[in-house]
């Protein structure tokens, strides 16, 4: 059962008028991670856009503790906060996040993010997943999506395909792991519930697929629109590996079946970084999604649960 | 090695230089985020879901508003201080309540300090 929207807190832990862009989906994921993990929350975040939502000067919207840090570094400094409190036996009340964006994840923070997970130090790391360097304008990373424009594949788009960071945190056996979606804010709120409910049980490991208008090339009123399409699509499937087990989450179980997921055009056409497209992009694209599907089923199939 | 006097008043002095680069919490750090707006929304009661039924039900607007800047309350209200004209809400209302309207008086940017 998902949780009614009237049943969601009311209290807010970003307060209005921030520095982030209108219509920014990083804002949406940070604003309902924080909502369901309250008020005993210390964030520790390297160099992003989220460190511009932080506040310059005297001033913060982020009513909990932020702790910043160097690029490539937050791992390793949320397994220092989080080893500071449990000697103070604070670590069952307070809980530490890594917020960090693709880039710090994926490229500049994955040794410190294995080495942490590895040594099962006990916090929530938090990939959102913008699929970019937004905050130095728009820059690929290993996060990129095959084709996507950015300023550093400016003309054909870049060539290869995203790293598969699901995997790769996968195959250091966390005991829990989920991918959310802007669009699915209340599937957003229940996972993190979740990730809380695993401290003491090492690195937790989230991935948010954080649209983004002025990198993605979207309408600034559709941030919550386009990640819908690129879940309805089977892009982006939501799903959590709970203790070794995959488990599809409810908005994208239909999308088991091909016949039910929508054309991944309509994803792609919404976002001027996809707009060269000719039809053998599109293709990679649908062998991409199928390619993902197909061994999911096999694992589904595997544990029984297909 | 053993920890001086001169040492503790070292460390002293950073933690209190740390200390005073701390952050308050504040609602408008960017100022008055409303002054960005070039869309305005509002509400059409007539179709509000909320309105209609007198229950707290629907309430997508106040869900997905990156800016916090619709009460969850019958009829939601917009803060027109901060809202930035985003128009997810309108893009997400199922009963198109909420209408994208040019904003013609954009207050000046006069306002627009941090920290109030
Ligand atoms: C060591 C180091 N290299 C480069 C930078 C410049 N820098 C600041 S934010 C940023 C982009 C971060 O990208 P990502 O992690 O994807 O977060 P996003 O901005 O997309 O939210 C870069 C390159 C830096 N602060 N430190
Ligand atoms: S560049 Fe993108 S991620 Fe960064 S604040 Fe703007 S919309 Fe948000
Ligand atoms: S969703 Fe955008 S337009 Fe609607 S109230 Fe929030 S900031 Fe304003
Ligand atoms: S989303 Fe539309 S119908 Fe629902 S509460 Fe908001 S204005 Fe009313
Ligand atoms: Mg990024």
């Amino acid at each position: 059962m998902v949780i009614k929207v009237k049943d969601l807190p009311e209290e807010e832990y970003i307060l209005p008028g921030t520095r982030m862009c209108s219509g920014c989906g990083l804002q949406i994921a940070y604003r309902w991670a924080l909502k369901a993990l309250g008020p005993n929350t210390i964030v520790c975040n390297p160099a992003s856009c989220s460190t511009v939502t932080g506040g310059v000067g005297g001033y913060t919207p982020i009513k909990v503790p932020v702790m910043y840090n160097c690029f490539e570094t937050v791992a390793a400094h949320a397994s220092g906060v989080s080893a500071a409190l449990a000697a103070k036996k604070k670590d069952k009340e307070i809980v530490v996040v890594a917020w960090a964006g693709d880039g710090g994840t994926y490229d500049i923070g994955i040794q410190g993010l294995s080495g942490a997970a590895e040594r099962r130090s006990n916090f929530i790391y938090v990939c959102y997943n913008n699929q970019a360097y937004m905050n130095t304008g728009i820059q690929r990373s290993s996060a990129t999506p095959f084709g996507a424009k950015t300023t550093t594949t400016p003309i054909i788009g870049k060539a290869q395909v995203n790293k598969n960071m699901f995997k790769i945190m996968r195959a250091h056996g966390l005991s829990y792991i989920a991918t959310c979606a802007t669009g699915y804010p209340q599937d957003l709120f229940e996972k993190f519930k979740k990730a809380r409910e695993f401290n003491g049980k090492g690195v937790r490991y989230i991935e948010i697929l954080s649209s983004c208008p002025p990198g993605w090339g979207h309408k600034v009123n559709e941030s919550v629109e386009v990640t819908k399409k690129a879940v309805e699509s089977g892009y982006w499937p939501l799903m959590e590996v709970i203790e070794g087990k995959l488990v599809i989450s409810n908005p994208s179980k239909k999308y088991i079946d091909k016949s039910k997921r929508k054309d991944v055009r309509k994803y792609l056409k919404m976002q001027s970084r996809f707009k060269h497209f000719t039809e053998d992009d599109f293709k990679v694209w649908e062998e991409y999604i199928d390619d993902l599907w197909k061994e999911l089923g096999w694992e589904l199939e595997k544990q029984g649960d297909l | 090695m053993t920890h001086t006097e001169e040492d503790i008043k070292f460390e002293q002095r950073v933690s209190r230089s740390i200390l005073s680069s701390r952050q308050t919490a504040a609602i408008g750090e960017a100022g008055k985020t409303g002054t960005w707006r070039t869309m305005k929304p509002i509400l059409h009661d007539e179709k509000c879901i909320v309105v209609k039924s007198g229950k707290p039900s629907c309430f997508l607007c106040w869900m997905f508003c990156p800016e916090i800047s619709v009460s969850r309350t019958i009829p939601p209200v917009f803060d027109y201080d901060y809202c930035k004209g985003c128009g997810v809400c309108a893009n997400e209302c199922p009963t198109q309540a909420i209408e994208m309207i040019p904003e013609k008086e954009n207050p000046s940017c006069e306002s627009n300090e941090g920290g109030k």
